[in-house]
């Protein structure tokens, strides 16, 4: 038996105010991301980073099926998911650009957004390393019957390295309330993600290892990744263990912010951006009665916390120096060792 | 006062901080129904259930791993690494996750973890089960790295690992976990000297012989060896290899004028050299000789019937001495 839900849609009537808001999220992810690419062409941006162009109604459809005291773990491809979780535009905006009023101080940077507040638990740039991490949580929380569940989104890429397999493990044995989230966007960074993998499917054909049931969903489709998500968040809830889920998607651009992505076939990267997840939610809404005048106001709400949120970063100062050496250790220095 | 040994002493203090505080669990390989393969965790499992004193799969990264999402989530978790050489499938996760989490949260989570090691040779069971590899955590900003050497501090010092905000990496001699020794258990946790103190274990004036973990037994032997022949060396049980207190062994070095630094682990860019880059500095007008150092040899770790030849003995220690003596 398996519940493989490849290129599904939401059955029944959606919710129209979550319609919107998954249309709200996906732009506001959407345009974010763009302006982050513009500000690093204008060298506003120091260093790498990786953006979740493309692959928004992922962000957008697991983070509104959670609950707000559920917990995210993210990969350096973590704008998104931080923005996602509640977030405020500036700070991570300003975390980018290395600035005093970034979410992270100016100290943590792209790969690492991390909001404890907004139940953000980071964004790590180890492959693999925080899936055991999200079991660790998801256990917490089965200690204190909390109901609340853990969501760890990572790449194909990490479903080849041991901490997967060690987390998924773990998290079967002990039943843990954790959605392990695969973005396979097709590429581990450079190399296409069958051509290193034993498996035509990196994390549904591993699934029945652990005793899990394979769940793919087109990661493109925000009311199928929503309900998918919410299905699996069920499940932890219920006290029923782990689900892994393969959203499968596409990135509009290279790996990082050095990579053009010219190793991908141009067919393909065509045929993936008129899947685009942003402009065929809008198509949906509109086809369904939604008016323009509605969406065209979202849009606009957006470009302008964007306009607002670049101003803010772009005018505070860079962290002091002395920042370095705070929060190391408890003591919140670490003084005694230099 | 009780006599224990020292796998006993770190078993109660276990038991005591599990008790003090619920939210304290003990993970490993083999710890619960077994007690751990030397008998440290015995008996945790059957009185405190086996959603605290768990076993875990065989996979390093994995419990290092799930311990710091715990950690994040508020509870305090207590790792055992079953053999020193196995804790480098958990060395990312310790290195890049554990003791980064705290900056990167900017000070809001704390990551109270604890990774207990037995270290060191002696039981005749060659590489991954005799290594020392403290100087690898002792490099990395963030954790805390601490050796007990006798069952007092195995009591107190692990006790105070589990309280302490701070990821701390635990090391045990496990050649000496059945050497019995004096145990008070009778003060609270905040009377007994803080883990990040050294202590001079024996007093002397012509020389300091600085240590920590299983190589202390050693140097007092070496330092009664000495003065047989007239020669008064002090000997510093280190306890804290990060932080480092430096003040200690600034004290003692400024008196006694020569230093001598053993442990177990090759000395290429090991502890020893962090100290004598330290105490040159500090204490460069008072030295009467030039910091020397005894380690283990920079290959790895030999076979039971060559590991004799391996671990510094008491005769390359008192060596090292006579030649620091000899300037």
């Amino acid at each position: 038996m398996t519940t493989e839900r490849t290129e599904t849609r939401a059955s029944g009537p959606a919710d129209p105010a979550r319609r919107l808001d998954l249309y709200r999220l996906q732009v506001e992810l959407r345009r974010f991301e763009k302006r982050a690419y513009d500000l690093f062409m204008r060298n506003l941006v120091k260093g790498t980073s990786h953006l979740s162009l493309g692959q928004e109604a992922i962000a957008a459809g697991v983070a509104l099926a959670m609950r707000p005291d559920d917990w995210t773990f993210a990969t350096y491809r973590g704008h998104a998911h931080t923005l996602a979780r509640g977030a405020p535009m500036t700070p991570v905006l300003a975390e980018l650009l290395g600035r005093e009023n970034g979410l992270l101080g100016g100290k943590g940077g792209s790969m690492h957004l991390t909001s404890a507040e907004h139940n953000m638990m980071g964004s790590y740039a180890i492959v693999g390393a925080h899936l055991t991490l999200a079991a660790g949580a998801a256990w917490s929380a089965q200690y204190r019957e909390s109901g609340q569940v853990a969501v760890c989104f990572f790449g194909d890429g990490a479903t080849n390295i041991g901490a997967f397999h060690e987390a998924l493990n773990l998290a079967a044995v002990w039943s843990l309330p954790v959605v392990f989230v695969c973005e396979n966007n097709l590429y581990m960074e450079y190399t296409p993600i069958g051509s290193v993998t034993a498996v035509p499917r990196p994390a549904a054909d591993r699934a029945a290892a652990y005793g899990l049931e394979p769940v793919v969903v087109d990661g493109n489709d925000a009311d199928a990744v929503y309900d998918v998500a919410s299905a699996a968040l069920d499940r932890a809830r219920r006290g029923d263990g782990p689900s892994l889920v393969e959203a499968v998607t596409y990135r509009h651009g290279g790996h990082s912010r050095a990579d053009p992505g010219t190793y991908r076939p141009d067919e393909e990267v065509e045929a993936w951006l008129a899947r685009d997840p942003v402009t065929a939610y809008r198509s949906r809404l509109l086809g369904e009665g939604v008016e323009e005048a509605e969406l065209l106001a979202v849009e606009s709400g957006v470009d302008a916390a964007v306009d607002r949120a670049t101003e803010e970063a772009i005018e505070a100062p860079p962290p002091s120096a002395e920042a370095i050496l705070t929060d190391v250790w408890a003591d919140g220095g670490s003084s005694w060792r230099n | 006062m009780t006599q224990l040994a020292l796998a006993r002493a770190l078993n109660a203090g276990m038991r005591r901080a599990m008790e003090a505080d619920p939210k304290v669990l003990l993970m490993g390989e083999d710890i619960g129904r077994l007690g751990g393969v030397f008998r440290v965790t015995d008996g945790l499992q059957k009185d405190f259930g086996e959603d605290r004193v768990i076993d875990t799969p065989l996979a390093e990264s994995g419990i290092v791993g799930t311990a710091i999402g715990l950690a994040l989530r508020g509870y305090r978790p207590v790792c055992e690494i079953q053999f020193d050489g196995f804790v480098f499938p958990a060395f990312d996760q310790i290195v890049s996750q554990l003791a980064k989490m705290r900056l990167r949260s900017l000070g809001k989570v704390a990551l109270p973890v604890v990774v207990r090691i037995p270290c060191g040779g002696g039981i005749g069971a060659v590489e991954h089960h005799s290594e020392s590899p403290e100087s690898y955590f002792a490099h990395t900003p963030g954790l805390r790295v601490v050796a007990c050497a006798n069952p007092s501090d195995g009591y107190w010092m692990l006790q105070q690992a589990i309280a302490c905000d701070d990821p701390v990496i635990f090391f045990e001699p496990k050649r000496q976990y059945w050497d019995k020794g004096e145990v008070d258990t009778a003060p609270g946790l905040s009377e007994v000297e803080p883990m990040s103190a050294a202590r001079v274990v024996r007093e002397g004036t012509d020389l300091t012989l600085v240590t920590y973990g299983p190589m202390v037994k050693n140097a007092l032997a070496a330092a009664v060896a000495a003065e047989e022949d007239g020669r008064s060396i002090e000997v510093i049980d280190l306890r804290s290899l990060s932080p480092l207190d430096t003040e200690a062994l600034t004290d003692s070095v400024r008196r006694t004028g020569r230093l001598v630094v053993a442990h177990e682990a090759p000395v290429f860019g090991a502890l020893s050299a962090e100290i004598a880059a330290r105490i040159t500095e500090a204490c460069f007008y008072h030295l009467e000789a030039p910091v020397l150092r005894v380690g283990g040899f920079s290959a790895p770790y030999p076979p039971s019937r060559l590991e004799d030849h391996f671990l510094p003995d008491l005769d390359r220690i008192l060596d090292a001495v006579d030649r620091a003596l000899a300037y």
